[in-house]
């Protein structure tokens, strides 16, 4: 459906990559460990390696969690847009085909000290 | 000579007649549909405006006389508040956050009223409608200042008061309120009514300002209680507005039926969204708290949105889609809230802080299904961190709804243990949601929501004070170190201790 106006009325992004200097937006969460009121925003850079940025950016994020010492992210589960998705995190995001504003879930099985 | 005998007083009636109807005219150097260019286009068809039956038959003159003397007795209130000192009647500075949440969100989005009703005044073509717009439009007016200047009492003491003008444009959270607004104001005059006259006023004002309003009564802030009851008998006619524009539509054309049928489900999911803020103040930041947000939800919306529907039935209307997930919701939105605004209490110009023992039993008790298995837990840990000097904050920025500009903190509907992803590609460009109501709003008319301002999207562009959260604090005009921040330890804290201490002992300095 089309938005009811006078005139034609583009679409009109306001969110295209093309505004994030060489980087891209990626969003994450942590399936089922909701001390982390919603998911991050991030904003690597394509060429990053996967591992590179979980470490330098999410793993800081997620360290008041009591399961986040156990995370080992060669061996959680990943899911993008509700189907699960093989991530090889060495890496970069252009490689493993993660794209601008991705969310990219991650399920750790039988690890939920908070939430369970 | 013969005089001509003036008449001493006109009718009711007449003087209704010649105050609203009258002042109408069919045009004669334009055509009709270029006097009121927004009146057909988004699909509503109106037969005879003349069918419009005026709700309260308020002629200008006597709106005047009313307004003065409320405004009048207002002032007075407001007056003896300031030279009083009434702030420090309140029953502790934690109710400050609610009234700075309120100041910061919901006063701008009466000015936004007043300016959405005064387009509305201009565009519908039935006389009486315009007049009774046009009133609504000074009313909210009058509220926004009401409040601007019953708040700014605070503002000579407290903090995270002083920039709610920069702050409703600029911080992240009043990014909601405000694209609320935003929203039913770039729509027609039909939306704009079904919206805010009907959705807004006639369905969820009451959870908005019967607790609010109770709620300062029971924390002894005069100055909100006097603002809300000088507000009150104009809501009576709002909510009476409402009811009769939207009947008034239904009976005019079965084709307007499915249109307002789709606002009603658009405006009730966006309104539901907004108030889960209030829901917030009312389980948490009342320090002396009159219901639950659970309880406000089961008699304001459940039980009178039910009768509502039913008696819309006859116009072929049904409740909005979002009523069963707005009901399962019910029982969670307050506690997400506050442990989302306890963790990014560093971002907010309003304090956050750990519910006390009692205050959790409190909760325990008002949200039994819930409130221990999945909430409880969660402050408890937060607490044992505090305790260990070692206090919790999430300095991750959130990912926010495309449509009503939340944080996504819900969760699925039918799992509360698991946060609620919702997706979709338009046009090459991926965008997310908080729900599948909001998904369905955006993939409904997209060109309006694909240019939203999201503003955690924005820090990242650069746009947002140049980049870094200095920047952005100077920005937003948020007061590091004061308007942020856990109460525990404010200044807030210490000044009303301190002021308090000096009213009501001889141990002041
Ligand atoms: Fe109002
Ligand atoms: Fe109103
Ligand atoms: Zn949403």
């Amino acid at each position: 459906m089309a938005v009811v106006a006078l005139k034609p009325y583009p679409l009109r992004p306001v969110d295209g990559i093309e505004h994030y200097h060489g980087d891209q937006l990626v969003y994450w969460s942590w399936d089922h460990h909701l001390m982390f009121a919603a998911p991050f925003i991030t904003c690597p850079s394509p060429s990053t390696r996967v591992v590179d940025f979980l470490e330098a950016t999410i793993r800081p994020l997620i360290a008041a969690d009591p399961d986040a010492d156990r995370v080992d992210w060669t061996c959680v589960e990943w899911i993008r847009d509700h189907e699960p998705i093989a991530i090889d995190v060495g890496k970069s995001f252009s490689e493993n085909g993660i794209g601008h504003k991705d969310l990219l879930r991650f399920r750790t099985p039988g690890m939920n000290t908070l939430c369970g | 000579m013969d005089m001509k005998v003036q008449k001493a007083k006109l009718g009711l009636k007449e003087k209704y007649r010649l105050m609203t109807r009258d002042l109408g005219w069919t045009p004669s150097y334009q055509p009709h549909e270029k006097l009121y260019p927004y009146a057909a286009y988004e699909g509503i068809v109106i037969h005879d405006w003349d069918k419009w039956e005026d709700p309260f038959r308020l002629t200008m003159d006597a709106y005047w006389k009313y307004q003065a003397e409320k405004d009048r007795k207002f002032y007075a209130i407001i007056d003896a508040h300031a030279q009083n000192n009434g702030h420090l009647n309140i029953t502790d500075a934690r109710y400050l956050s609610a009234l700075k949440i309120f100041l910061q969100a919901i006063s701008p989005g009466e000015y936004c009223a007043h300016k959405g009703f005064a387009r509305a005044g201009r565009e519908f073509p039935g006389v009486g409608t315009q007049v009774a717009c046009q009133m609504q439009s000074i009313d909210e007016l009058r509220h926004a200042q009401t409040q601007i200047h019953a708040l700014s009492s605070y503002n000579r003491y407290y903090d995270g008061f002083h920039a709610f003008i920069q702050m409703r444009d600029r911080m992240w959270y009043n990014s909601v309120p405000r694209s609320f607004f935003d929203d039913a104001m770039t729509g027609g005059p039909f939306e704009f009514m079904v919206a805010i006259g009907f959705s807004f006023e006639y369905v969820l004002t009451n959870l908005l300002f019967v607790p609010f309003m109770s709620g300062a009564a029971y924390n002894g802030d005069m100055a909100t209680v006097t603002f809300g009851f000088s507000a009150q008998s104009d809501e009576a006619r709002h909510m009476t507005l409402g009811l009769e524009c939207i009947k008034f539509i239904l009976e005019q054309d079965p084709a307007n039926l499915p249109i307002v049928q789709r606002w009603l489900d658009k405006w009730f999911w966006r309104g539901l969204r907004l108030l889960s803020l209030v829901g917030t103040m009312m389980d948490y930041m009342l320090p002396k708290r009159v219901m639950s947000w659970a309880e406000a939800w089961e008699i304001y919306a459940e039980d009178n949105g039910s009768a509502l529907f039913k008696d819309l039935a006859r116009y072929g209307i049904r409740p909005p889609k979002g009523w069963k997930d707005a009901a399962k919701a019910r029982d969670h939105i307050s506690h997400q809230f506050m442990l989302a605004f306890y963790q990014w209490s560093f971002g907010t110009a309003f304090h956050g802080w750990i519910p006390s023992e009692a205050d959790l039993d409190w909760l325990s008790s008002k949200y039994p299904e819930t409130f221990d298995r999945h909430y409880r837990p969660r402050w408890d840990y937060f607490k044992k961190l505090a305790d260990a000097g070692t206090q919790f904050r999430n300095v991750g920025l959130a990912k926010l709804c495309q449509c009503c500009q939340m944080p996504c903190v819900f969760t699925e509907p039918d799992d509360p243990t698991l946060l609620c992803h919702r997706e979709r590609v338009i046009d090459g460009h991926r965008y997310h949601f908080c729900s599948d109501h909001c998904r369905e709003i955006v993939e409904h008319e997209p060109e309006k929501y694909v240019q939203a301002w999201m503003p955690m999207n924005q820090l990242f562009q650069g746009t947002s004070g140049g980049g870094g959260i200095e920047n952005w604090m100077r920005w937003v005009n948020l007061v590091d170190g004061k308007d942020n921040g856990d109460f525990v330890g404010s200044r807030d804290q210490r000044n009303f201790a301190a002021w308090r201490g000096m009213a009501t002992s001889n141990n002041g300095t």
